[in-house]
């Protein structure tokens, strides 16, 4: 049996309240009123694409021997890379093995289920046991524009496996059109779209319906078989007119989740997916499908061993942990939608020397340090001569890593004079509770919330962006438990 | 066996620029400013020099690499010259290198010359090296200012010893009232306005809990000290000298910062380097025997938790002493910051070791003015550069010959 094995989601912190949009810019567009409802996922400063997928991957992979894992498929129209690999990155975050297939699915919202559909097709030929599908998106749009209020950022991720399969894979049919709804041309920071209206009646209501009823007369079901339908689309009112039109009930179709998150682009159908198996029961099957160029219909069967999963953060704990923000400048600043002073003291040199990243990779996107074979001292970074001072052995250290490790604050600052895009920055020393510490900074907390003493666990971030050569540098940072 | 450096060595000139805002001058304008001063105090010919040592920090900004700057500024006769950097501790450390080689015998008279043109850079603070600082720092250490890495001792100080941060940021405020009440008295200083403890807790937040006045000045300026030995300085003429009791450097080794002791509320470095210099100095309970001090209070609880480091207060008593007065000019204790401290003089890296030893001089010699003190024997510099978890620090220990 083909199918998923575990399920994550990462839906970042903050919450736009799509009103704070209204306030600013509804003199401008009243319009978008229309749309105004809810709020919208958006990514902290230190956060894309990339590092919401090590999040959402983390979280899939959490209770499992990942040493397993032999394939990994990022999905994303949003890459920080256009020639890097993206999924390399992700892999080496993930400090994966080496000897493993990486490989990035773009340029298109339904990159998410393609990597899926490939995923599956290797488990099946037999040359892979196990492919994490990681699909990612964040999104630029121009400031008050009706894609603004409807996208979100957010991450989810798949493992799919052979053994444990929580959802079993039935199937899928696959539709390419060149629907150009939307483009984004090279070296373009936004989107490029057409008449929504025409979107809508000609592609949403048109192709998603083609896909999934492809789908079902491929393999001889009807939607009376199906427990759940998945499938995106923006305009809440049209979500509900697929329905209709392939004749899903109210309590079949999933929500858009336009009014917690937004569109989280290639991530949204498995995003909604990962939510659906989250209230799945065994039996049930549950239809996926995505939208763009064209569009992926999936099929699959919930098992028994969904029951046994260990609980995870998933699209449930994402949405729980929460923080609205009321101020859209913060947004457009996030964004780099507003040319804020930056002072003289920002001008610093960025660049990577990318044979320094290279020796030390496992230090930097890994977070491994070090555990000495002969006194048991775990420390980071791992170096040639043990820090125990009893012990000071030379080369003696193992690869230890430390991203899942708890650790406390021992000291901490909010710094105001540092260069940072919302000040003050707040970073500290943490100790592990199993030994070790650092230096780290804080995220997605504020410095009130901060005490010396506190538990504080460990997340992937952006730690600069080379803005002359367009490379982001990405190192872990310290969160709030 | 070492027999240390106590007495070998005497001070004959020093010369200290006014530090400042100097829009007037460069580094090089500096350096003459304070190497005139020295020159003239030591009495002797600018071809008796026969070794150098010049330091500074953030060369990239001012005068560049190597200690050509200083052979060229100066015209010095074509002899040894030396540029060292150690952080914060450069300017020990050219002292340091003019000490040690006249002790040695290697040459009769030697110059150490510090200097930093930090106001050139177009922004308040301290240069931001970015990529520049270290290819692999770059990409881990944290997006830290010198504010944010000591502010950090603070709230571990305030968490291990039961203070509020209120009640704490009290004890800073006292910390800088009176530097500033020093400053105010120093016509070199920089910053020569006294100020309040509700001035000091009301300033603005710069890295919390440190507000604007616990942070020293960023300035530029230059000292410079003339040695030799105490056979030649008598030979010179002189007299009442003021000899070296003692030298010490210690650097962390990373304990503090990745193994699992340290709890962020003292230097280790400092603790061991007090010590040692005690001992090389003959100096057995430093809280009555030392006369006065001249610490590396970059920040206001920098100074505070070195009171406890270099045991002159008790661990967690130095809050209590800073109340007491302990501290201040005229306090009846041992006086800290006489000069205004880098409080008041600003920070000029490479300056900053030989202006505090530049105060030492003054003050023995009876040479302080307002500031003077009631007989000084021995007065104690202190540099601490880096961060409190991974620093280089550096100790001096000045004194009236035989004492």
């Amino acid at each position: 049996m083909v199918g998923i094995v575990s399920y994550g989601g990462y839906v970042p912190r903050r919450r736009l309240n799509r009103m704070s949009v209204i306030q600013e810019m509804g003199w401008y567009i009243p319009a978008l009123m229309m749309v105004a409802n809810g709020e919208r996922s958006m990514c902290n400063w230190d956060e894309d694409s990339l590092t919401m997928a090590v999040a959402s991957a983390r979280d899939c992979i959490s209770g499992f021997d990942k040493s397993k894992i032999d394939g990994i498929f990022l999905a994303t129209t949003t890459p920080p890379f256009a020639d890097r690999q993206n999924a390399g990155i992700l892999a080496t975050a993930l400090n994966l093995r080496e000897d493993i297939v990486t490989a990035d699915f773009a340029s298109s919202l339904k990159s998410g289920t393609t990597a899926l559909i490939s995923a599956v097709e290797s488990l099946k030929s037999g040359e892979k046991k196990n492919v994490l599908v990681a699909a990612s998106d964040h999104r630029r749009t121009k400031s008050a524009s009706f894609y603004e209020m409807w996208f979100g950022d957010g991450s989810a991720s798949l493992l799919l496996g052979n053994e444990n399969v929580i959802a079993e894979y039935k199937g899928s049919f696959s539709l390419s059109l060149d629907f150009v709804d939307h483009y984004r041309g090279e070296s373009q920071k936004f989107d490029y779209t057409w008449e929504e209206r025409w979107i809508r009646d000609e592609g949403y209501a048109k192709i998603i319906p083609q896909a999934i009823n492809g789908l079902f007369k491929k393999y001889g079901i009807s939607i009376k078989d199906v427990a759940k339908v998945v499938y995106p689309c923006f305009i809440s009112r049209e979500h509900k007119g697929i329905a209709k039109k392939i004749g899903a009930s109210k309590e079949q179709v999933v929500d858009n989740m336009h009014e917690v998150t937004g569109e989280t682009g290639s991530a949204h159908p498995l995003l909604m997916l990962t939510a659906a198996l989250e209230q799945s029961k065994p039996g049930d099957k549950i239809v996926v499908a995505s939208f763009g160029q064209g569009s992926d219909a999936l099929l699959f069967e919930v098992t028994e061993h969904i029951t046994k999963l260990a609980p995870r953060r998933g699209v449930k704990g994402s949405l729980e942990n929460r923080k609205e923000e009321a101020s859209y400048a913060k947004f457009l600043k996030f964004n780099d939608l507003i040319n804020a002073e930056t002072g003289i003291r920002a001008e610093a040199a960025t660049q990577t020397a990318l044979t320094t990243l290279w020796r030390n990779k496992k230090m930097i996107l890994g977070f491994v340090g070090g555990k000495c074979k002969k006194c048991g001292t775990l420390q980071y970074p791992k170096t040639n001569v043990c820090v125990n001072p009893k012990c000071n052995a030379f080369h003696t250290q193992e690869d230890y890593e430390f991203s899942d490790k708890e650790a406390k604050v021992m000291s901490f600052t909010g710094d105001y004079l540092a260069v940072s895009v919302e000040p003050p920055v707040l970073y500290g020393m943490v100790q592990f509770d199993g030994g070790g510490r650092t230096l780290l900074d804080f995220t997605d907390c504020d410095l009130e919330n901060v005490q010396v003493g506190q538990t504080m666990k460990l997340s992937f971030r952006k730690k600069y962006y080379d803005k002359d050569r367009g490379f982001t540098g990405y190192f872990w940072k310290a969160i709030l438990k | 066996m070492s027999t240390g450096i106590k007495d070998k060595v005497a001070i004959i000139g020093m010369g200290c620029t006014k530090f400042g805002e100097r829009w007037d001058a460069g580094a090089e304008d500096l350096m003459v400013e304070a190497f005139e001063e020295a020159i003239a105090d030591a009495g002797i010919e600018k071809n008796q020099i026969q070794a150098a040592w010049l330091s500074d920090c953030f060369e990239e900004i001012h005068i560049g690499k190597s200690a050509l700057p200083l052979s060229l500024t100066l015209r010095l006769p074509n002899i040894p010259a030396t540029r060292v950097e150690n952080f914060c501790a450069s300017g020990t450390e050219a002292f340091r290198g003019a000490v040690y080689a006249v002790a040695s015998g290697a040459c009769d008279i030697a110059l150490a010359l510090g200097v930093e043109k930090l106001k050139d850079i177009g922004y308040g603070g301290l240069p931001n090296s970015g990529s520049n600082s270290g290819s692999l720092n770059w990409l881990w250490m944290p997006n830290l200012t010198a504010p944010g890495a000591f502010a950090q001792l603070a709230t571990a100080y305030a968490a291990k010893y039961k203070y509020s941060i209120d009640d704490l940021k009290r004890v800073l405020a006292h910390v800088s009232v009176k530097s500033h009440a020093n400053g105010a008295l120093n016509p070199k200083a920089h910053l020569r306005t006294p100020i309040t403890e509700d001035q000091a807790i009301s300033s603005p937040m710069v890295a919390h809990p440190l507000g604007l006045y616990d942070c020293c000045g960023v300035s530029d300026g230059a000292a410079a000290a003339i040695v030799t030995t105490p056979e030649i300085a008598k030979k010179l003429g002189k007299k009442d000298l003021v000899t070296v009791k003692a030298l010490q450097l210690a650097l962390s080794n990373g304990e503090e910062v990745q193994f699992n002791e340290w709890d962020s509320t003292y230097f280790v470095s400092t603790s061991k380097a007090s010590v040692v210099a005690y001992k090389e100095a003959g100096i057995k309970d430093p809280r009555k025997e030392i006369s006065m001090m001249e610490l590396h209070d970059c920040f206001s609880i920098t100074e505070l938790i070195t009171y406890e480091d270099l045991g002159i207060s008790p661990r967690g008593g130095a809050p209590k002493d800073v109340l007491d007065g302990f501290f201040d000019l005229r306090g009846g204790g041992v006086p800290a910051q006489v000069d205004g401290g880098l409080k008041c003089f600003g920070h000029p890296i490479g300056a900053s070791g030989l202006r505090m030893l530049y105060e030492m001089y003054l003050q023995l010699h009876g040479r302080a003015d307002q500031r003077q003190l009631k007989d000084p024997k021995l007065g104690l510099t202190h540099n601490l550069g880096g961060f409190p978890f991974m620093n280089v620090v550096s100790i001096a220990i000045v004194g009236k010959e035989g004492v």
